[in-house]
């Protein structure tokens, strides 16, 4: 019988959906994302009761930027395609850039190996076996001059993918450009230089937190000057979340982590105006499609209010949260590696439809090996196929309105807010990193994740149902030991035929300025233009800092 | 009897420790005695942890590439200390081509992505013998 508080969905669920449940009943008791977020079947109208559109949903290029940072959306501009790539030498990834971009690729991404990541030269006892295999091995300036060797740095953007060593790959970067006569001022491109994500995931560290963060706010400080147009930051959901976070988990210690660094800044000296709009940030593009697009939608409107709300931001192009994302490398199976293209395909259909500045879509070998680059130009060209076919660019925000799409958005952003709430309260997103929070948060996502694939509460298709027996393989790059023969021999050339005086003297100036509060970029750069190694200039800096280690926590 | 102990290690420079974790989890949660070594552990420091801790098992997860210096060091380390008979089984991505050199020289068992939990609990079982402290 109906009562006067019977809403129009329960009226529904009353008339139509209980007979219809007793005929076939539904597929499971509950319903979740990937996440473990429990999903309704249906949402209306009501589920968005408090919402008030013109308050919480600003059109396109309007505060918050809920619905997007540019007012027409890809109809000006298209997304950057950025594909990340790198191996072996640098004369080999060099000439896949070069392919690339006659591919039709419109910004470079460099992948370097874990030596080079980590600070260390080829011919270091950890380097071993481990040269090239990864990424692109980068050593010195001299490696560097060979990587961009032929390609303009005033016609491309770059994206490079270093943390800890940032300031150092960056002042080589800079090196070359001045070499090739472009003035820092015209260069366009990032670098990720996230080292709170490194502690909380993907451990790529090698300073301790404070120091970490002092060349970071040193690197924001020097790019305000002399690199305005350069993207001193990607403060990276990605790695969290493919270390086992959940979507809110990215979306919640990203953007706390983005925060920390606001702070520093300020802290440091800087007005938020002249560094917190070339900060940029990078979300995983994960498998449940409408939980991705609340979560890029509820960054953008978290950012906005955050940083006008918290540090008084009055430029707008502080409040714009520009976003790279790159489609699950954890989702990839090895097994029936053909269906990745498919997984990869909708990934990047909710990046777009969440309104991503530049995208990386993966190739369907990367559960094996580095992509083939048979493999990397499909991924290249699943991409333009979305871009050029599907339609989708040419209406902003589709989703807007949707009552799902609205509601989750509204949920992330009250839930991420609930663990900024519980971040600040032990003091920071550093603190909150000593203290193991976040890790120990993803860990325990990651372990709930796999218990549900054991239990096949979660399917993922070739791997727990839908297997095949007798997969034929598939051709896959291999990564052989002779990219570490010719790095060690390049680098024992260069050891003997540069001035060793002049890379003595910069070591010791930039060990020195270690211990004061002087800018470390210019340093750097001066150790760069003499050659000196990755391996040294890092060493100079674990001489006076020391090195970081974790507490593991299971 | 007492519980199966396994060490489990993340040799190399990589820091991606998701799959480490997990499976030290799941191991433990199956009733075995875990020990986790953390990250960038050198074959050497590998092997005195198994000594030290008496371990039946040894699970390295290994993602980079590098497998192919590390684990012969290993062997030939695990070897010299007379722990030949410590169960050795990898974890992560190990191209194929490199599979029956790693066996060769006593690895027992390569856990590729998606090998479900199970069947690593399952193997290590039949496997894994105590050792006689």
């Amino acid at each position: 019988m109906k009562t006067a508080a019977e809403t129009e969905k329960q009226r529904w669920e009353r008339e139509t959906l209980a007979p219809a449940l007793r005929q076939s009943p539904e597929r499971a008791g509950s319903f979740t994302t990937i996440s473990g977020r429990a999903i309704e079947r249906l949402y209306t109208a009501g589920d968005l009761a408090g919402l008030d559109p013109a308050r919480d949903l600003s059109d396109p290029g309007q505060f918050p930027y809920t619905r997007g940072i540019h007012a027409s959306g890809y109809r000006g501009r298209l997304w950057t395609m950025r594909q990340f790539a790198g191996f072996g030498t640098p004369e080999e990834t060099n000439r896949r850039y070069k392919a690339l971009l006659r591919a039709g690729g419109t910004g470079l991404s460099v992948a370097f190996d874990l030596p080079t990541l980590m600070g260390r030269d080829p011919d270091d006892e950890l380097a071993l076996g481990e040269v090239g295999k990864c990424g692109v091995s980068v050593t010195s300036l001299a490696d560097m001059e060979t990587l961009f060797d032929g390609i303009s740095l005033g016609d491309i953007t770059t994206s490079m993918t270093i943390n800890s060593p940032a300031a150092m790959i960056f002042a080589m970067y800079l090196v070359v450009a001045e070499k090739q006569g472009i003035r820092w001022d015209v260069l366009s491109g990032t670098i990720q230089n996230d080292i709170l994500k490194e502690f909380i995931a993907q451990k790529e560290y090698i300073f301790p937190p404070h120091p970490s963060m002092r060349i970071i706010t040193d690197i924001f400080a020097f790019c305000s000057k002399e690199a305005p147009r350069w993207n001193t930051i990607s403060v990276s959901g990605y790695h969290i979340r493919e270390a086992g976070a959940t979507a809110l988990q990215e979306l919640a210690f990203t953007l706390a982590d983005g925060l920390e660094y606001v702070q520093f800044g300020v802290d440091a000296g800087l007005d938020v105006d002249d560094f917190v709009p070339r900060m940029s940030f990078f979300f995983n593009a994960h498998s449940d499609f409408f939980e991705e697009i609340a979560k890029y939608r509820a960054a953008r409107t978290l950012w906005a209010e955050e940083v006008r709300g918290r540090f008084g931001a009055r430029d707008e192009r502080s409040w714009k949260l520009r976003f790279h994302s790159q489609t699950a490398g954890v989702s990839l199976t090895a097994q029936q590696p053909y269906n990745n293209v498919v997984r990869t395909t909708l990934q990047a259909l909710s990046a777009v439809l969440g309104g991503t500045n530049s995208l990386h879509t993966n190739s369907l070998d990367e559960a094996l090996a580095l992509p083939t680059e048979d493999a990397a130009t499909l991924a290249l060209r699943t991409q333009q196929i979305l871009a050029y076919e599907s339609g989708v660019p040419e209406i902003v925000d589709p989703l807007g309105g949707s009552y799902f799409v609205e509601r989750l958005t509204k949920d992330l952003e009250e839930e991420a807010r609930a663990y900024f709430a519980r971040i600040d309260a032990m003091g920071g997103m550093v603190e909150a990193i000593e203290r193991g929070f976040p890790q120990k948060e993803v860990a325990e996502s990651a372990y709930r994740f796999q218990r549900e694939v054991e239990r096949k509460e979660k399917i993922i298709v070739g791997v727990n149902d839908f297997a095949q027996e007798d997969e034929p393989p598939i051709d896959i790059l291999y990564i052989d030991e002779t990219a570490s023969d010719r790095q060690l021999a390049r680098l024992e050339t260069l050891k003997r035929t540069r001035d060793h005086a002049r890379v003595d003297r910069s070591l010791d100036a930039l060990r020195v300025a270690a211990g004061t509060r002087d800018n470390l970029m210019p340093h750097i750069l001066e150790a760069v233009r003499a050659y000196a190694t990755l391996g040294e200039m890092c060493d100079a800096l674990r001489e006076v800092w020391g090195e970081y280690e974790e507490v593991p926590v299971i | 009897m007492r519980k199966l102990r396994v060490v489990i290690a993340k040799p190399g420079l990589d820091g991606h420790d998701r799959g480490a974790k997990v499976i030290a989890r799941a191991l433990r949660d199956a009733g075995m005695e875990v020990i986790y070594t953390g990250l960038r552990q050198t074959p050497q420091q590998i092997v005195s942890a198994a000594l030290q801790e008496d371990a039946d098992v040894v699970g390295l997860s290994i993602l980079s590439g590098a497998h192919n210096h590390i684990v012969p060091r290993l062997m030939e380390l695990l070897k010299e200390q007379g722990l030949d008979d410590v169960l050795v089984v990898i974890g992560g991505i190990i191209p194929d081509v490199d599979v029956p050199k790693l066996k060769a020289i006593g690895v027992k068992a390569i856990f590729p992505p998606g090998t479900p939990i199970q069947d690593i609990i399952e193997f290590i079982n039949s496997h894994a013998r105590t050792r006689v402290a």
